[in-house]
């Protein structure tokens, strides 16, 4: 269990002149639930885009199953089995929500039939409207369908990125009790998070991330008793 | 189970539609007397031979500019490529002297047919088997080189988005036919001639030793080749590359997120629309029974473009149901308005050369106002469904 799945080390991100992400290193390892939480502009998305291939970092390492993977392509990044569910959900809006699920295993060529069960599982809805094309959903089923299609393909570790984004609360309880049961079955996840109580409440560990660099970390439990956390990310202070 | 029920009802209905155009053909030599609409010089089979041709051009472009969502307009580039590659290959020898007599003769000296006919012989069945086959293979590799072309010029171009990919494919297809018309190419190309003498779509029709038509096949056999060429895109489309370039289309970093390569895959969706357009050109050159770079302008594409837009970008029965409407109503159906009428003693105004277009301008605005989607919008025409409604109302009555 203690074995690193992702090892990040001094990780940078520039665009342009800008520097996103100034030397950032944490780790995952098997089995955990880890959060990067931070506010707007941090660098956390910058962060998960170059894990995932769709950015090339300005330097540092990405080491993922014993593999380099920083500056390589998504389609290599994603056999290696490191999924990501992007911001603002990007499901495919024309294709049906049976056909959003097959293009989350495209890189894969055996059955799929026992995976679609195992997300109708997780999301009944989706099987309710696997006619219905993904633009026609409500928010909520659209996160549903992009967490669904992440797990189709088998992922390592599902990395997250802000699943609450415009979401009722209601709503993004259920989505983090998916998450939850998601790891108990044995997926690693990364998860990025504006939302840091509910983010914390669900994460064995977690990182702060303030202007590119970390600043903070611990285990969820840890940095939600933190009065510096609590000041500037659960809004229970009297500024 | 049920997709098997589907594709074979599929097959049965295309076959029953080829069988339905060589009756339509022959009708008039069964039946004497019929009006003249059957007659094989009917404005009709000309109708339905460039319907066939251009609804292969336009699902072709359907598949890059509605599925995988890249704007291009080189259409009529790739077709000029099919266009010229057939007619080279296909000039038989003892024609080559008098098509290409500004230039002294041809840079080659026999044809494809020329080639198979020493093999099969060129009269009688072995004629036949050596034309058909040169023309099957002089079909594909026009597809080729148009494949070919749009690989060389993809890489560069496909890296660039909507609108200046469609301005860059655009100045190639433009390049290309100022190419095809240099004179110092002329033994290849016939310069600005055009090049002749190929067999074309009549040259299927088949005779006795006497050279009479015995069985007329001039339409059957353009709706053949482009119904085969259809089925082809539509199973790609409906394979998981077809699901990954809809996926492209609507959202290329998600797409991009799931492992999906954009740029092969753009590559994939533009080598073979532009294959199917190559063909397309071959046989539109089979079609007007000439191959000459002045027609394949980029007018041509716009038309193709608007037979898209107007059956529903991202339609394939909705593009080829949009190519029949729209090549009738502007060779066929409008065209009494190009000339004065009479309708008794009275002159009907406002009818003279060039009045259809503007008819036919104030149609497509029409369809355009009130089916902003295309007549189809992404949907296909489901036959099953349309039997299923049928029957409910049936039952409900």
């Amino acid at each position: 269990m203690s074995e690193n799945v992702l090892q990040v080390d001094n990780l940078q991100v520039r665009y342009g002149g800008i520097e996103a992400v100034r030397g950032i290193s944490f780790n995952v390892k098997a089995g955990e639930i880890v959060t990067l939480i931070g506010a707007n502009g941090a660098g956390k998305s910058s962060t998960l885009r170059a894990i995932s291939g769709l950015v090339r970092p300005g330097g540092g390492s990405i080491i993922f199953e014993g593999e380099d993977i920083s500056g390589k392509n998504p389609t290599h990044i994603v056999s290696k089995g490191l999924m990501m569910v992007p911001e603002g959900r990007k499901i495919f809006p024309n294709l049906t929500v049976l056909e959003n699920l097959k293009i989350g295993a495209y890189l894969r060529k055996d059955e799929l039939e026992e995976d679609i069960a195992k997300v109708y599982e997780y999301f009944p809805r989706l099987k309710e409207r696997s006619w219905q094309e993904g633009g026609t959903l409500s928010g909520g089923e659209q996160q549903m369908l992009a967490v669904g299609r992440a797990l189709m393909g088998r992922p390592k570790l599902l990395m997250m990125d802000e699943p609450s984004l415009g979401l009722a609360p209601i709503v993004v309880q259920g989505i983090f009790e998916i998450i939850k049961q998601i790891n108990s079955a044995g997926t690693t996840v990364l998860l990025i998070e504006q939302n840091a109580n509910m983010a914390l409440h669900v994460a064995h560990r977690a990182y702060v991330i303030e202007n590119g660099k970390i600043s903070m970390e611990g285990t969820g439990a840890e940095l939600l008793n933190d009065e510096k956390v609590r000041a500037a990310y659960l809004g229970s202070t009297n500024k | 189970m049920k997709q098997k029920k589907k594709s074979f009802s599929a097959v049965i209905g295309i076959s029953v539609l080829l069988l339905f155009v060589i009756l339509l053909e022959n009708i008039s030599a069964l039946i004497p007397g019929l009006p003249q609409v059957f007659q094989p010089t009917s404005p009709l089979f000309t109708v339905l031979k460039k319907a066939a041709v251009y609804s292969l051009v336009a699902v072709s472009m359907n598949l890059l500019n509605g599925f995988t969502g890249l704007f291009s307009l080189g259409q009529a580039g790739f077709m000029l490529l099919g266009a010229y590659t057939y007619a080279i290959l296909m000039v038989p020898a003892d024609q080559k002297e008098q098509v290409y007599y500004l230039f002294g003769g041809c840079a080659f000296d026999s044809s494809l047919m020329d080639v198979l006919g020493k093999l099969f012989g060129t009269s009688g069945a072995g004629g036949a088997v050596s034309m058909i086959l040169s023309c099957l293979i002089a079909l594909i590799l026009a597809g080729c080189v148009a494949g070919v072309f749009a690989y060389l010029i993809g890489i560069p171009v496909l890296r660039l988005k909507s609108d200046y990919l469609a301005i860059a494919t655009l100045g190639f297809a433009e390049i290309l036919r100022a190419i095809f018309q240099w004179q110092k190419l002329g033994k290849v190309t016939n310069g600005a001639n055009m090049i002749k003498g190929f067999p074309t779509f009549s040259s299927f029709n088949i005779t006795n030793s006497s050279g009479q038509i015995v069985l007329r096949l001039s339409t059957f056999v353009p709706f053949l080749i482009v119904s085969l060429c259809i089925v082809l895109i539509v199973l790609l489309i409906n394979s998981s590359y077809g699901r990954a370039f809809k996926s492209v289309r609507d959202d290329e970093v998600a797409a991009e997120a799931m492992g999906i390569n954009l740029f092969r895959h753009k590559m994939l969706s533009f080598v073979i629309s532009s294959f199917f357009a190559g063909v397309g050109g071959a046989l539109f050159a089979m079609y007007v029974a000439n191959a000459q770079a002045k027609a394949f302008t980029s007018v041509m594409t716009y038309e193709i473009l608007l037979i898209v837009v107007i059956g529903g970008i991202g339609s394939v029965s909705g593009s080829v149901l949009a190519t029949f409407l729209y090549v009738a109503c502007s060779e066929w159906w409008l065209r009494f308005l190009d000339s004065e009428q009479y309708i008794g003693g009275f002159k009907v105004p406002l009818l003279r050369n060039g009045f259809r277009m503007v008819i036919f301008s104030i149609v497509i605005m029409v369809i355009v106002l009130f089916f902003s989607q295309g007549i189809m919008g992404s949907n296909e025409i489901n036959i099953g469904a349309l039997l299923n409604r049928f029957k409910k109302k049936e039952r409900k009555q």
